[in-house]
C-alpha cells in the first residue's frame, strides 16, 4: 500500500474536500494504483539532473508601476455568493 | 526578571512597499480606500488571471536588502504557499521559499553594555499581502472581506535569533523602521499595518547553550506591544521553567488590553504549505550592475549619519540619535548648520526649541513653520550680539507664528540688544541708586547680589541690554 | 457545400466581397447547430443574439467599403475554459455553473479585434481534466463520426463542433493533448502551439506550465490563419514569449523537399492500434514521396512521460483549483455558518470525481515528505524528456507519430479504468512537458473512425509543422471527408 485511508483523509483535509466513506475507499484504491504506476520514476537515476519548472527558458518579465482602473466594485463583487457593505461576506472566521 | 535564563528572540517583520500599484497587477496600492474599490480580476484571484511582477516592487526589495547589508541574490524565484483562508483569494500566497531576493544581512543596535551590537538578518523576501477580514458591521456569524490590500507588495525580513532582551527587540525594530523609512521604500506605519511584526522567543538556562522551546507571538500592533508582549512571555516562560514545567511549542496572540498572551487554538495539525515554484512567474536574475544602480540610489543611512554627526561634528551620542531619528529632521539640522556652523548650538535649538514647539503643536518636522535657514539666521543674531539668547527664544516663537524672518521681527519690534555702554550707564546709575543696600552687599563680598542688580537693569531695558556688558559695567561701578 | 462547412478563407472572401452577409453565415451555422446539436451536444452555451450583432457590425463595415480582417465575420466556438466577458464560462463544472467573467481572455480580445463572431462555448472535461469529454459535469459530447463514441478530450466539444459543421473553427486548450487528441478522434486539425506563443491570460488554468491554447480547424490553412490571430506576446502573461510570430500562412508552400523527419519508435509501443500505426507509417511514406527524408529514432524516456506528467499536472492543478473555495465567486454550500464546513462542502459538491481525484493526487505529491519523491522527481524526469527531444531535433526537423494510440472509443468504455484513460494521452503529453509545438491532422480511417497524425517540432518552429501538415493535406483527401449526421446516426 502506497497510501492508507488515514493519509487520504489527511490529504482531503488539506485540499478542503469532504469525502464520504465510499469516496475514501475508492480514492485510496485509485491513488494506490496510480502511485504504484508512478513508482517507475524511482527507477530512473536523476542524480545531478536539474528540474524543469518552466516549459521555456525565460527570466525577468516585469510590468511598469502604473495604475489601471479595471473593475467597479459592483463588477468585482458581481459573482460573489454573498456580500454586504461592499465586502464579500463569509461565515465568521474565528481567530485560529 | 528571568534570572538564570538566557532570552533568545528573533523577529519576523512584514513591511508593505510604497509602490504606486500592487505587486502583480495594476490596482492602486493606497491605504484607506473604500472596501473593494482597488481590486481587479487578478488580485481577486478570478479564474484565468495571471500575475506579472511589478519592477518597482522588486527594486524596492533590493533597495531594502542593500540598506540592511544583505547579499542580493543573482537568481531568485517565486513560490506558492498553499493554504485556505478567505482573505487569500487564490488559495495560495505568492511568496519566495528557497531563493529569497536577499539574505545574510545585519543591522547594529546598542547592546545592554552600551556597545554596538550586530543583529543578523537571515533573509528578506518579496511576497503579496492578503486582504483584510472585518468582523464588525455584520452579524455575529459572518465576517466581511475587503481585498484592497490583497496583492500589495510586502517584504518579510527575518532576523537571526540574536536578540537577548525585549529592550533589544524594541531597539532592533526601531532601527529597522528607521532604516527602511530612510530608503523610502515604505511608510513603515505600524498603526496602518504597513509594518507588522511577529516574534519568536525562547528561554534556556544559562548553564546550557541549547535553545529552549520556541513560542511565536502574533497580533502585535505597536512597538510598545512588542516589548510588553515579550516581557510578558519572559515572565511566563521563566515561571513555567522555574516550576519544572515545560514550555509548549505554540503560537500565542497578544491581548493588548489585558496585557497577556493567549494560546491560539490551532485546528490545523502541522502546517503543510506545499510550497512549489510558481509556474505563472518566471525567475528573476539581478546582475551586479543593476544592484549597483540601486545602491547608488540609497541615501546616507541612520547609522552612518549618526557616526558622522558624532565624529565630524562632535555631537554627543544622544544628540546624534535624536537628530537622525528621521531623515527630514537630520536634513533640517544640516540645512540649519549650513547657515550657522556651531553644531552643538544648532543641535540644542533643534532638539529643544524646535522639537518642543512641534511637539506642542502636534506637527511633524516636514510641517515645521520655521525654515532651517530662519533658525540658522536666528542663531547668527545671537552670535553677533544683535539679540540675547533670551530674546531669541521670543523671536523663535514669533517666527513660528508669523513666518517672518528673525531679522524682520527684531527690526520691527526694536529688539536689538543694547550694547552701547553710554546708553546703559545712566540706567545702571538709576538701579544702583534705587538699591543701595544690595550694592553694599556686593561690595562686602556677596557675589550673588550682582545677579539681582543685573536683573534689574535687564528689566529696565525690557531685556534688551547685553547682559555681559551690564555685568562688566556693574562690576566696574561697584569696585 | 453549405456556408457552415466552408474554409475560413473562402467564407471571409465571400463576406468581404458582399456576396454573402456575415449574418447569413451566422444563421446558416445556427441552422446547422439546430439540425445536429441534439445528437452531438458540443455546446454548453450558445450566443446567437450576440453573434448576430457581431456579424452585423462586419456587414456594416463591408457596406461602408471598409477592408475587413481575414477572420472577420467567421464564426468561432470557444472552449468553455476561455473567459468571455459577460458570457458564462463554466469549465464544464458545477462550481462555475453561473460564473460570468468580468473580462475577456487575451485570445478572445484578439479574436474580437479581428471581427470574429463568437457562437458560444463548447463542452469539455471538467476543468480540462480528461480525455473523452465524459467528465463534463453537464453531459457528454458525442463523436460526430459515431455518436456512441467519445469525441476525445478535453476539448471534445470544440473538436466535435468543428467536425460536425457547428462552427467554422474553434479554440481549445491543450495541457497534455487536449486539442490534438480530440482533433484526431474527430478527424479535424488541432494544434498546440509552442508554450508561450499564445497568451494564457483568461484561460482557466489546469496546469500552468503545460497549458496552451490552440486552434481546432477543418484544414491546415485555417489553422495557420487562426495562429496568425492568436500568437504573440501578451504583457498580461509573464510566460508569454517575447518572440514575434511569423506569418504562418507563409509556410503553406506545399514543399517538403529535404525536410528531415524522425519517427520515434516509442510512440508505436504496445497498446497502439495496428491500424493507427499503419496509417501513420503510410503518412510518413507519403511525406517521403513528396521529398522529405525519414528515419526511425528514439526518445528513450517516453515511457516515463505519463507518470511525470500526471504528477506535475495534478500538483499544479491542486494549487490552481484552490481558488474555488466559495468565497469570491462561484458556488457556495453553507453548512452551519462554519467556514471550514463551507469549504469542505462547497468543494465536495462543486467538483466531479476526476477533478477531486487529481486534486488529491496533486496535493499528495506536493505534501511534506513526498515533494522530493514525486514532484521534484517528476520535474527532473521532465528535463530528461526535454533533452530527448533536444537531441532528436539536432538530427530532425519534425517528429512524426500517432496523435492517439487508438481511434475514438465507446462512451463509458474507459471510465472505470483510469490508467487506460490516462494512456490515451501517452503520445501527446511529452510534447507539453517539453513545451514544444504539435499538430494533429487527419491521416486515415479505421472502420469509419478518423486517425490522427501528429507532427512535433522545435520550440517556436510552429511554422515548420504547418508546412509539413499542409503538404500532406494537399496530397491526401482525409480532411475532405465529413461525418454523416443527417440520418439517424449510428
Amino acid at each position: 500500500m502506497k497510501i492508507a485511508v488515514t493519509e487520504v483523509e489527511y490529504v482531503a483535509h488539506l485540499a478542503r474536500l469532504a469525502l464520504d466513506e465510499e469516496e475514501k475507499v475508492g480514492f485510496t484504491r485509485q491513488l494506490n494504483d496510480i502511485l504504484t504506476h508512478m513508482d517507475r520514476l524511482s527507477r530512473l537515476d536523476t542524480e545531478g539532473v536539474p528540474p524543469t519548472y518552466h516549459a521555456i527558458d525565460m527570466k525577468n518579465v516585469f510590468r511598469a508601476d502604473q495604475t489601471r482602473t479595471w473593475l467597479s466594485r459592483a463588477e468585482a463583487l458581481a459573482n460573489a455568493p454573498d456580500q454586504e457593505n461592499g465586502c464579500v461576506k463569509v461565515p465568521r472566521v474565528v481567530e485560529e | 526578571m528571568a534570572n538564570g535564563y538566557r532570552i533568545v528572540i528573533g523577529l519576523e517583520v512584514h513591511v508593505e512597499l510604497r509602490t504606486n500599484t500592487k505587486i502583480f497587477c495594476s490596482c492602486a496600492n493606497r491605504f484607506g480606500a473604500e472596501p473593494n474599490t482597488q481590486v481587479c480580476p487578478i488580485c481577486m484571484g478570478m479564474p484565468g488571471t495571471l500575475p506579472v511582477l511589478n519592477k518597482k516592487a522588486l527594486e524596492y526589495a533590493i533597495k531594502a536588502g542593500l540598506a540592511l547589508n544583505c547579499n542580493i541574490a543573482s537568481f531568485s524565484k517565486f513560490d506558492r504557499k498553499n493554504y485556505f483562508y478567505p482573505d487569500l483569494p487564490k488559495g495560495y500566497q505568492v511568496s519566495q521559499f528557497d531563493l529569497p531576493i536577499a539574505h545574510g544581512g545585519w543591522i547594529n543596535i546598542t547592546g545592554e553594555d552600551g556597545q554596538p551590537k550586530r543583529i543578523g538578518i537571515t533573509r528578506l523576501h518579496l511576497e503579496e499581502d492578503a486582504g483584510k477580514l472585518l468582523h464588525e458591521g455584520t452579524d455575529a456569524f459572518s465576517s466581511l472581506v475587503d481585498y484592497n490590500r490583497a496583492g500589495v507588495p510586502l517584504i518579510e525580513i527575518v532576523s537571526e535569533p540574536d536578540l537577548r532582551s525585549p529592550e533589544e527587540a524594541r531597539q532592533y525594530l526601531t532601527e529597522l523602521r528607521n532604516i527602511l523609512r530612510y530608503t523610502g521604500v515604505s511608510d513603515v506605519k505600524m498603526e496602518e499595518g504597513s509594518l507588522r511584526c511577529d516574534c519568536n522567543i525562547s528561554l534556556n538556562p544559562v548553564t546550557t547553550d541549547q535553545y529552549g522551546t520556541l513560542v511565536e507571538v502574533k497580533n502585535l500592533n505597536s512597538f510598545r506591544a512588542v516589548q510588553r508582549a515579550l516581557e510578558y512571555e519572559v515572565e511566563r516562560q521563566a515561571a513555567l521553567l522555574d516550576s519544572g514545567c515545560q514550555v509548549k511549542r505554540e503560537t500565542r496572540s497578544w491581548d493588548d488590553s489585558a496585557g497577556v498572551t493567549r494560546s491560539m487554538r490551532s485546528k490545523e495539525k502541522a502546517h503543510d504549505y506545499r510550497y512549489f515554484p510558481e509556474p505563472d512567474l518566471v525567475p528573476v536574475a539581478v546582475d551586479q550592475a543593476w544592484v549597483e544602480t540601486i545602491r547608488q540610489d540609497l541615501p546616507e543611512l541612520p547609522e552612518a549619519k549618526r557616526k558622522r554627526f558624532m565624529q565630524d561634528l562632535g555631537l554627543p551620542p544622544y544628540d546624534a540619535e535624536v537628530l537622525t531619528a528621521s531623515q527630514e529632521l537630520a536634513a533640517f539640522f544640516e540645512e540649519c548648520l549650513a547657515v550657522y556652523d556651531d553644531a552643538k548650538t544648532v543641535s540644542n535649538w533643534v532638539m529643544g526649541e524646535l522639537l518642543g514647539y512641534l511637539n506642542q503643536e502636534g506637527l511633524d518636522i516636514t510641517a515645521s513653520p520655521v525654515a532651517p535657514k530662519q533658525l540658522g539666521e536666528l542663531l547668527q543674531l545671537i552670535a553677533d550680539g544683535t539679540i540675547s539668547g533670551k530674546i531669541a527664544k521670543q523671536v523663535f516663537v514669533q517666527v513660528c507664528q508669523t513666518g517672518k524672518d528673525p531679522q524682520t521681527i527684531v527690526a520691527e519690534q526694536g529688539l536689538r540688544q543694547i550694547s552701547d555702554s553710554s546708553q546703559l550707564e545712566g540706567i545702571i546709575a538709576e538701579v544702583l541708586a534705587a538699591h543701595p543696600q544690595v550694592a553694599e552687599d556686593f561690595r562686602s563680598g556677596k557675589e550673588k547680589a550682582l545677579g539681582f542688580l543685573v536683573g534689574q537693569v535687564m528689566k529696565a531695558t525690557r531685556g534688551q541690554a547685553n547682559p555681559q556688558l551690564v555685568n562688566e559695567l556693574l562690576r566696574k561701578k561697584l569696585q | 457545400m453549405g456556408l457552415y462547412d466552408m474554409p475560413i478563407n473562402n467564407l471571409n472572401k465571400l463576406i468581404a466581397s458582399g456576396a454573402v452577409q456575415a449574418t447569413e453565415v451566422v444563421e446558416d451555422v445556427f441552422d446547422r447547430i439546430e439540425q445536429v446539436e441534439g445528437k452531438v451536444r458540443a455546446y454548453l452555451t450558445l450566443n446567437k443574439e450576440a453573434a448576430l450583432q457581431q456579424a452585423r457590425r462586419i456587414d456594416e463595415q463591408v457596406a461602408h467599403g471598409e477592408e475587413i480582417d481575414p477572420l472577420a465575420g467567421v464564426p468561432v466556438a470557444l472552449k468553455d475554459n476561455i473567459c468571455t466577458k459577460g458570457l458564462r464560462t463554466t469549465c464544464a463544472s458545477r462550481f462555475l455553473e453561473s460564473f460570468q467573467p468580468p473580462y475577456d481572455a487575451t485570445v478572445v480580445e484578439r479574436l474580437r479585434a479581428r471581427g470574429a463572431v463568437i457562437l458560444g462555448k463548447t463542452n469539455m472535461d471538467e476543468f480540462a481534466m480528461g480525455s473523452s469529454c465524459e467528465n463534463s459535469a453537464f453531459f457528454p459530447t458525442h463523436n460526430p463520426w459515431d455518436l456512441q463514441r467519445v469525441p476525445g478530450g478535453s476539448s471534445g466539444g470544440s473538436a466535435a463542433a468543428v467536425a460536425a459543421g457547428e462552427a467554422v473553427y474553434a479554440l481549445g486548450s491543450d495541457t497534455g493533448g487536449s486539442v490534438r487528441q480530440p482533433a484526431a478522434l474527430c478527424g479535424v486539425v488541432g494544434m498546440k502551439p509552442t508554450y508561450g506563443f499564445v497568451s494564457r491570460f483568461g484561460v482557466v488554468a489546469f496546469a500552468s506550465s503545460l497549458d496552451q491554447i490552440g486552434p481546432v480547424t477543418r484544414n491546415v490553412q485555417d489553422c495557420a490563419l487562426v495562429m496568425n490571430a492568436i500568437c504573440g506576446r501578451d504583457p498580461l502573461d509573464s510566460t508569454s514569449a517575447d518572440i514575434a510570430p511569423p506569418d504562418f500562412t507563409s509556410f503553406l508552400t506545399g514543399n517538403v523537399k529535404g525536410l528531415r523527419l524522425g519517427v520515434p519508435k516509442e510512440y508505436f509501443a504496445a497498446g497502439t492500434d495496428p491500424a493507427v500505426a499503419d496509417a501513420v507509417r503510410a503518412a510518413v511514406d507519403k511525406l517521403c514521396e513528396l521529398g522529405a527524408v525519414a528515419e526511425e529514432c528514439s526518445l528513450p524516456h517516453t515511457e516515463y512521460g505519463l507518470s511525470a506528467y500526471y504528477i506535475i499536472a495534478t500538483a499544479e492543478a491542486s494549487s490552481n483549483l484552490a481558488r474555488y473555495d466559495g468565497v469570491c465567486y462561484g458556488r457556495r454550500d453553507e453548512v452551519r455558518a462554519d467556514l471550514l464546513e463551507m469549504y469542505l462542502h462547497t468543494r465536495k459538491n462543486g467538483f466531479g470525481p476526476e477533478v477531486k481525484r487529481r486534486i488529491m493526487l496533486g496535493t499528495y505529491a506536493l505534501g511534506s515528505g513526498y515533494y522530493e519523491a514525486y514532484y521534484l522527481k517528476a520535474q527532473k524526469v521532465r528535463t530528461l524528456i526535454r533533452r530527448d527531444f533536444e537531441q532528436a531535433f539536432q538530427k530532425y526537423d519534425v517528429l512524426v507519430a500517432p496523435t492517439s494510440p487508438t481511434t475514438a472509443f465507446k462512451i463509458g468504455e474507459r471510465t472505470e479504468d483510469l490508467l487506460a484513460m490516462y494512456m490515451t494521452d501517452v503520445c501527446t503529453l511529452p510534447v507539453n512537458l517539453a513545451g514544444l509545438p504539435g499538430i494533429s491532422i487527419p491521416c486515415g480511417f479505421k472502420d469509419g473512425l478518423p486517425i490522427g497524425l501528429q507532427l512535433i517540432g522545435r520550440q517556436f518552429d510552429d511554422g515548420r509543422l504547418l508546412q509539413a501538415a499542409y503538404a500532406f493535406e494537399q496530397n491526401t483527401d482525409f480532411h475532405q471527408r465529413r461525418p454523416q449526421l443527417d440520418g439517424t446516426g449510428r
